[in-house]
């Protein structure tokens, strides 16, 4: 298998902090590469390193068989590159910065004009093709810049947090479109915290913690160990300590790793017999409310593998980000 | 081809989004006016002594308009990580490097042809004005201090590091230069740093060039502005590469 982007023994220091201390990976030519890690776990770090911006201290980069190394710049003509920070020129128009952007790969004018008027249109920003830049809310910003980033139609692309910031309906539009652009044969890699992004979209994840990535796999591989793990949410009401106690005894497959007088999560490796659980409640007063399926996701995997909370992956959740999340009845 | 379309497009973005905004003529055009005004009063002079003031005048348009204008950009588009999307274009450093400096150059040579066109126009037949050289001269003087520019730009994070370091610079450099004061009466310490500055041979081929009336041949003058010019492209290159791509 060709890889678009081989990294070795990546580290890079600032002072005291290692940012970056020892990651290896191989994306395959044409995988979409989610690289998933909590706030300064050294994402934008090796981004930085692998886009030709900064130098690793030690270890080798080969981007389309391109040695980065000592070249760190050898291979900007196949990459593109979307930013952790919206960093487009605050004085010019959304069209403008776009035409700008494709004229350094050296787009002619008239070409130029017509993708930036496309984009424009794809990330519903016609209307404000003619503002500038500067005075573009958060979120417009944001897509301009992911514009900006595949206008010359790279074939390698790297999305810093393409997601950050935007609303539910144009974060859902964006992921379509990165499917997209891997659908054509472009290479991603991709950095989130947004766990649920990562295992809609990604082919392959890397999980990275303090610098060093923890975990590698295919999304499905990753998966693997706890598919066929069953798992049910149950809302009740009256649920009290005796009843509650006795449940395992009760139910001897099933483990029950949350129990509260409202709400239990019941976990087993059979499918769970939920009629003779309700009835078993219903018969000793426990009013039950709703029961649902939860799927096991990548983020029970995240917090497995790296022994994190998930609140440590957790700073995009709080924007209505995570559109549809739970929703797996 | 496409290196020629990015390189162009920079030098176009920066003409418009600075050099050839509405502030930053006016002051190209009035500081060498204020400038000759401010002479005239303390000298007591005529319009006639415009002639004689003009190789300054030259100068310090070409050495004002570009160093920190250019210092300042670069500083600014580099703090606000914009500077990274041309870092990351597929063209070799040095020709990002010439658009980015392209144009503080032109504008550069146009504040220099201001006082001496104004000059030839209201006041005085200029007879001894050798046009050839002294566009030469004015170029290269142009490409010395936008480079100088460049240099600090490198050399600082912070804009108004960037306003402080050409400052510091500059304003040394017009006392030393010869233009002001004749090199052979600045203290015997000083005229050895006269010597190691690019606008003192700047300002001699500009009075050359302007009065027919040089101390150094304009072969000298513009072969060590050139080497100034060489010097200050390489070490800011340099600096580039180590700073910039740490
Ligand atoms: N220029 C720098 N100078 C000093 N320290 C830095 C620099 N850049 C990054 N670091 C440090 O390196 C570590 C990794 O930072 P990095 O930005 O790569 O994290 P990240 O995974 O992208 O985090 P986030 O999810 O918040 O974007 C952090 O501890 C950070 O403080
Ligand atoms: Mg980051």
């Amino acid at each position: 298998m060709t890889h678009a982007i081989v990294v070795e023994n990546l580290t890079k220091r600032f002072d005291s902090v290692t940012a970056v201390a020892g990651i290896s990976l191989a994306v395959p030519q044409g995988a979409l590469f989610g690289f998933l890690g909590p706030n300064g776990a050294g994402k934008t770090t090796t981004i930085t390193m692998l886009t030709g911006l900064a130098r690793p201290d030690t270890g080798t980069i080969r981007i389309d068989g391109l040695d980065c190394t000592t070249r760190p710049r050898a291979a900007q003509d196949r990459i593109g590159v979307v930013p952790d920070e919206s960093n487009l020129y605050p004085e010019l128009t959304g069209f403008e910065n776009l035409c700008f952007c494709a004229a350094l790969y050296g787009i002619d004018r008239t070409e130029r004009r017509a993708r930036a008027r496309e984009l424009l249109d794809a990330f519903g920003l016609t209307g404000a093709g003619d503002r500038r830049f500067g005075g573009y809310s958060k979120g417009m910003k944001r897509r301009l810049t992911v514009a900006a980033g595949i206008i010359h139609r790279p074939p390698i692309l790297f999305l810093d947090e393409p997601t950050s910031g935007i609303d539910v309906a144009s974060a859902r539009q964006l992921r379509q479109m990165i499917a997209t652009l891997r659908g054509k044969g472009t290479t991603v890699f991709l950095t989130t915290h947004h766990i649920e992004e990562a295992e809609r979209l990604c082919d392959r994840v890397a999980f990275i913690v303090a610098g060093r990535v923890v975990r590698e796999d295919t999304v499905d591989a990753l998966l693997e160990p706890v598919r066929d793990r069953h798992a049910l949410l149950v809302a009740c009401a009256g649920l009290d300590a005796a009843t509650a106690a006795a449940l395992p005894r009760a139910f001897p497959g099933l483990e029950f790793p949350l129990l509260e007088p409202d709400r239990m999560r019941v976990e087993a490796h059979t499918p769970i017999p939920v009629a003779p659980l309700v009835r078993h409640l219903d018969e000793r007063g426990v009013r039950v409310l709703e029961a649902r399926r939860a799927r096991p996701t990548l983020e029970d995997v995240f917090i497995r593998v790296t022994g994190l909370e998930a609140g440590a992956l957790g700073a995009d959740k709080g924007n209505g980000n995570s559109g549809g999340k739970g929703g797996n009845a | 081809m496409k290196t020629w379309i990015a390189f162009w497009n920079i030098l176009l973005k920066d003409m418009r989004t600075y050099y050839l905004k509405p502030p930053n003529v006016s002051w190209g055009l009035l500081f060498p006016l204020v400038w000759t005004g401010m002479f005239l009063v303390r000298s007591g002079g005529g319009l006639d002594d415009v002639a004689a003031l003009l190789p300054g005048l030259v100068a310090v348009s070409v050495l004002f308009g570009t160093t920190s204008m250019l210092a300042v950009t670069v500083t600014f588009e580099k703090k606000h990580r914009s500077f990274e999307r041309l870092l990351l274009a597929p063209i070799p450093l040095e020709v990002l490097m010439l658009a980015k400096t392209g144009g503080a150059i032109f504008f550069g040579m146009v504040n220099a042809f201001v006082p001496l066109g104004l000059a030839a126009l209201f006041v005085a037949d200029l007879p001894l004005v050798a046009w050839g050289a002294f566009t030469a001269t004015v170029l290269l003087v142009a490409v010395s201090s936008a480079f100088l520019g460049l240099f600090i730009a490198v050399a600082v994070s912070e804009v108004f590091e960037a306003q402080t370091f050409s400052n510091f610079l500059r304003f040394p450099m017009l006392f030393l230069c010869g233009l002001f004061f004749p090199i052979e009466r600045l203290p015997a310490l000083l005229q050895p740093l006269s010597y190691a500055l690019p606008l003192t041979y700047g300002a001699d081929a500009i009075r050359g060039t302007v009065l027919g009336a040089a101390t150094m041949p304009l072969a000298l003058d513009l072969g060590a502005l050139a080497a100034f010019c060489a010097l200050l492209f390489g070490l800011s290159l340099r600096n580039i590469r180590r700073r910039w791509i740490a």
